[in-house]
């Protein structure tokens, strides 16, 4: 195995989508040097840095929800709607009702779960495809806010809007960034190199072929020199701001689903009713259950992101969410999921979301108008899930894969996949 | 009397206008219409034709008789121009001319149609909607709606429905379906009819108002092709059969002549020797533990046909059964029904292990119970194509490598290196995706999957299908090595050789009914055949 091919294999984990991650990770590295040169390092600053996270954590907790629907072949339309639902919910509820705000969070995770049971009824033990039972839940749901709401912008109160627009507090002694960010960022730092050494273990264990130490090595100081620096960033921005709780609960949200999809048996089960659902119910899966989960799970998480733009911008309003769904579903399919269902990765979703919300962040940053960030974005879309369409017909491919493809020293892979299983077509229609 | 499909004399203008004046009488003596000459077609890897001829002459019914698999679909789908002209070698001569078909709609023309097994209709249509898709009368560029609801009539009288021209299709029975097809065939001038297994889905007397109909059309001088394995409809109503095996021409039977019963087409379709293809095996088989009585299932949609009816059967410890039947008969559809409920609409009927009676309504409580089965559609509905070989073997039993719900990395990866080592997967790691694997090492992986639920009995459908010889020698041994763990295997199979090979025991199944069980003692083709191909319940041995 070529070095390449090495480092290629190892820094992305064994999925499936590695290539196209790859490429994506490449393609969100070049966009934010791009934007650094073109904004005269306006990009990488920390001021710039908090308000990315702030303004774009929501789409990117949809889109860990939205990977799940889409791994189990389905699609939700309806998470902006169950946002500003949610959000009208919540905010009624404090300001009318008096609510305390941290009853209102879990009254707003009801509102998702109920919305989520319902919805997922219809796609799982009715039947109706969940592009159906979404778009009428696009329908209802805003127009539940709206009636609610009587098309009115309710604000929220102080406490509430912590989960959107709150940062670490300042404690401990004035070293010249946020401490609480400087411990996190260590944390961050100890955890990955723990689950670099573990997985080097597991390896061993297995008795596979390990990892070459430098393969190692290399990944850790990329590893542990982002988070430094991003560390430094967020923890250096003006006093009073950090990294945003937003960007915390974010965080914790991608650690635990991207277990839950890749290390459990209920993850596991995502996947094979997104790969082939007859063969996952032939396997004992219960394909209702997981169907139900997927949709409800996603209401729940709509929920949250609708709370954390409410709290972001201090009031519910009747134009909340608007156009939510196309957004997570984009950073998903950017992020290498497949149309068809079956494959994609959180991680995968969430480079995808970065990709779109630099993207977006840079232009702006440039002063381009919203009608040409539109425009630019729709083609990033296009161009990825073109590639998505190519890899199926060409097998896998990547950009980076393709200038490299000249340099590799090892045979092509076989086809014999290919070959193969046209034999076989044909000897079952030879048959009978 | 034996005809040898080769020769004939070249058909010409003159000998057709002959044949006209004496169309009434004898029909062998009528010209050829269609001489396919010594037809081959290759797939890659497979030979599907070889060498194949088939004479068919005016105004006869010619049946095309051949095991699954023996090459009868193809030759229909050379001669329809499926399979267009150049990629097949040999001649089709028709009306006396050379013709090379591009496409369906080149053969149509010349007044060729075939009707396939797999009805080609718009269910949400009305009847002359259907009749006349794609040939559609026009006139000034519009169709011409009256012009049709005229037409059906008499194409409807024509084949005996007796329907509204506006009822859609779904809302009509099979049988009835069949007849709107014929009626299509009619509407594009035929002059050549194709049935394929035209009788397979219809009930009995649906069945004979067809076989009726098509004696109509052989008096009003239509020629008829007809593919079938049901050998009490073709020794009734076929004037000539012709067999295949293995994609060749095997012999042309006059019916008419003495000695052509259904023995001896059944001769004809299995003649072949049995080798020693099946590892040896000393068979060490205990009692019955598995037993299902009265087991009846209907079919998911059309509510009065039954796919299994009332079978009852049972298998030992150690011991090898097989499930003998053509195509349709029966055989999927009662796995899979056993199989927590997964085909049809269960009716009745009761399944025992170990004398005690369980309840298997869904796919958990199969597997909870030890029951495995191996799809005979890997691809389809056996495997997950985007999984890798370790994620394939663990799926179907996860609880045995998770704690807590979570998946323990190491334990997955070391069972699946296991199986790889023990049923020799040709892969270089457990962690290659399983498209890249040859249709015997899928097939392996697919085993392993089921072996890992620790199973008591496996229900393996068409274990071998599409896989070389070679790898299905591997998975006879892997078959027989379950057996000595003292597990029952049920074989589904349609290769008799394959089924007499392996298996101890083996029940004949026939349009759902279970009509025979066959110690291996007893088993031979012929006698199996004869069971697959007839309702006589047979006395059991």
């Amino acid at each position: 195995m070529s070095r390449y091919q090495d480092l290629k294999k190892n820094l992305f984990g064994g999925t499936a989508s590695n290539a196209r991650q790859f490429g994506m990770i490449f393609t969100l590295v070049a966009i934010i040097l791009l934007f650094q040169v073109l904004t005269d390092g306006l990009t990488l600053t920390s001021g710039n840095l908090i308000a990315v996270v702030s303004q774009y954590s929501y789409i990117l907790i949809l889109a860990i929800g939205m990977l799940m629907v889409i791994v189990a072949g389905h699609i939700d339309l309806s998470v902006g709607s169950v946002a500003a639902f949610t959000g009208i919910v919540v905010a009624k509820a404090m300001q009318e009702h008096d609510l305390p705000w941290q009853a209102a969070i879990v009254l707003g995770l009801l509102v998702g779960a109920a919305i989520g049971a319902w919805q997922g009824f219809w796609v799982a033990y009715v039947g109706v495809p969940a592009f159906i039972v979404t778009l009428g839940g696009m329908l209802l749901f805003r127009g539940g806010n709206q009636f609610i709401g009587n098309a009115d912008t309710v604000p929220v109160p102080e406490g509430f809007r912590t989960i959107g627009a709150g940062f670490l507090p300042e404690v401990g002694p004035n070293t010249g960034y946020n401490n609480l960010t400087l411990l996190l960022g260590l944390a961050a730092c100890t955890a990955v190199v723990w689950r670099e050494w573990r997985a080097r273990q597991i390896r061993q264990e297995m008795g596979a072929e390990p990892t070459p130490v430098w393969v190692s090595g290399v990944r850790l100081a990329v590893m542990v020199g982002v988070i430094v620096f991003a560390t430094l960033r967020f923890a250096g921005g003006r006093v009073g701001t950090s990294l945003p709780v937003s960007g915390i609960i974010l965080a914790v949200l991608v650690i635990a689903y991207s277990f839950y999809t890749r290390n459990t048996a209920g993850g596991r089960h995502i996947y094979a009713v997104g790969g082939n659902a007859r063969a996952a119910e032939l396997s004992g899966v219960k394909l209702q259950r997981v169907n139900f989960f997927v949709m409800m799970n996603m209401s729940v998480l709509a929920a949250l992101a609708g709370m954390i733009f409410v709290a972001r911008s201090a009031a519910s309003g009747p134009q909340d969410g608007l156009s939510w769904e196309l957004d997570a579903i984009a950073a998903v399919f950017i992020g290498g999921a497949a149309v068809s269902g079956g494959l994609g990765t959180i991680s995968g979703s969430i480079v995808g979301g970065l990709v779109m919300a630099l993207l977006n962040n840079g232009l702006q940053l440039e002063g381009v108008g919203s009608d040409m960030v539109q425009i630019i974005k729709g083609l990033v879309l296009l161009l990825a899930a073109a590639l998505d369409v190519y890899n199926n017909s060409q097998g896998r491919f990547s950009v980076i894969g393709s200038i490299m493809r000249p340099f590799r020293r090892e045979e092509p892979a076989p086809v014999t996949a290919g070959a193969d299983s046209s034999r076989e077509t044909d000897k079952a229609s030879a048959a009978g | 009397m034996l005809r040898r499909s080769r020769s004939g004399p070249a058909w010409s203008w003159r000998a057709a206008k002959r044949g006209a004046a004496v169309v009434n009488a004898v029909v062998n003596k009528a010209p050829t219409l269609l001489e396919m000459r010594s037809i081959t077609k290759t797939f890659p890897g497979v030979v599907a034709l070889a060498d194949v001829n088939l004479e068919v002459r005016t105004g006869e019914i010619h049946a095309i008789c051949g095991e699954n698999g023996a090459g009868k679909s193809t030759l229909m789908k050379v001669l329809s121009g499926v399979h267009p002209h150049g990629t097949y070698s040999g001649d089709i001569i028709y009306r006396g001319q050379e013709v090379r078909f591009a496409d369906i709609r080149a053969s149509e023309r010349a007044g060729i149609v075939i009707i396939h097994q797999e009805l080609a209709l718009v269910p949400g249509m009305s009847i002359t909607e259907n009749v006349f898709l794609g040939n559609e009368p026009r006139r000034r560029g519009a169709i011409d709606w009256r012009g049709a609801q005229r037409r059906v009539v008499e194409l409807m009288e024509q084949v005996g429905l007796k329907e509204d021209p506006d009822t859609l299709i779904k809302d009509i029975g099979v049988g009835q379906q069949q007849l709107v097809e014929i009626a299509k065939a009619f509407a594009k001038d035929v002059k050549l009819l194709i049935l394929d297994e035209p009788t397979a889905a219809l009930n009995e007397a649906d069945s004979r108002h067809l076989l009726e109909l098509l004696r109509e059309f052989k008096r009003q001088g239509i020629t008829s092709i007809i593919i079938s394995h049901k050998l009490n409809e073709i020794e009734a109503i076929a004037d000539s059969i012709t067999i295949l095996r293995d994609g060749r021409t095997i012999e042309t039977l006059d019916v008419h002549a003495d000695g052509v019963n259904e023995d001896r087409i059944v001769r004809g379709m299995v003649g072949r020797e049995l080798g020693s293809r099946f590892p040896d095996r000393t068979p060490a088989i205990g009692e019955v533990f598995f037993e299902v009585r009265d087991w009846t299932v209907r079919h998911p949609i059309s509510t009065e046909r039954l796919v299994c009816k009332n079978s009852s059967f049972n298998v030992r410890r150690g011991e090898i059964v097989g499930f003998a039947g053509l195509m349709g008969a029966g055989r999927t559809e009662l796995a899979m029904s056993l199989f927590g409920r997964s085909y049809g609409i269960w009716l009745g009927g009761h399944v025992y292990k170990d004398g005690k009676e369980i309840q298997l309504k869904s796919v958990a409580d199969a597997i909870g119970h030890g029951l495995a089965y191996v799809s005979e559609d890997r691809k389809a509905i056996g495997l997950n194509l985007l999984d890798d070989i370790k994620t394939s073997i663990v799926a179907a039993k996860l609880p045995k490598i998770t704690r807590h719900g979570v998946i323990d990395q190491v334990k997955e990866h070391r069972v699946a290196e296991e199986y790889r080592d023990n049923l020799r997967v040709k892969a270089p790691t457990v962690d290659e995706g399983v498209t890249k694997l040859s249709g015997g090492n899928q097939q392996k992986v697919v085993l392993a999957k089921w072996m890992f639920t620790d199973p008591d009995l496996l229900i393996l459908d068409e274990p071998t299908r599409g896989i070389d010889v070679g790898a299905k020698y591997e998975i006879y041994g892997i078959i027989q090595r379950l057996a000595e763990q003292g597990k029952g295997v049920i074989v589904i199979s349609s290769e008799l050789p394959e089924l007499i090979g392996l298996c101890d025991r083996i029940y004949t199944v026939f349009e759902g009914t279970i009509t025979g069980n066959v110690s291996r003692r007893d088993a031979d083709p012929e006698l199996l055949m004869k069971q697959m191909t007839s309702t006589k319940k047979m006395a059991t041995r």
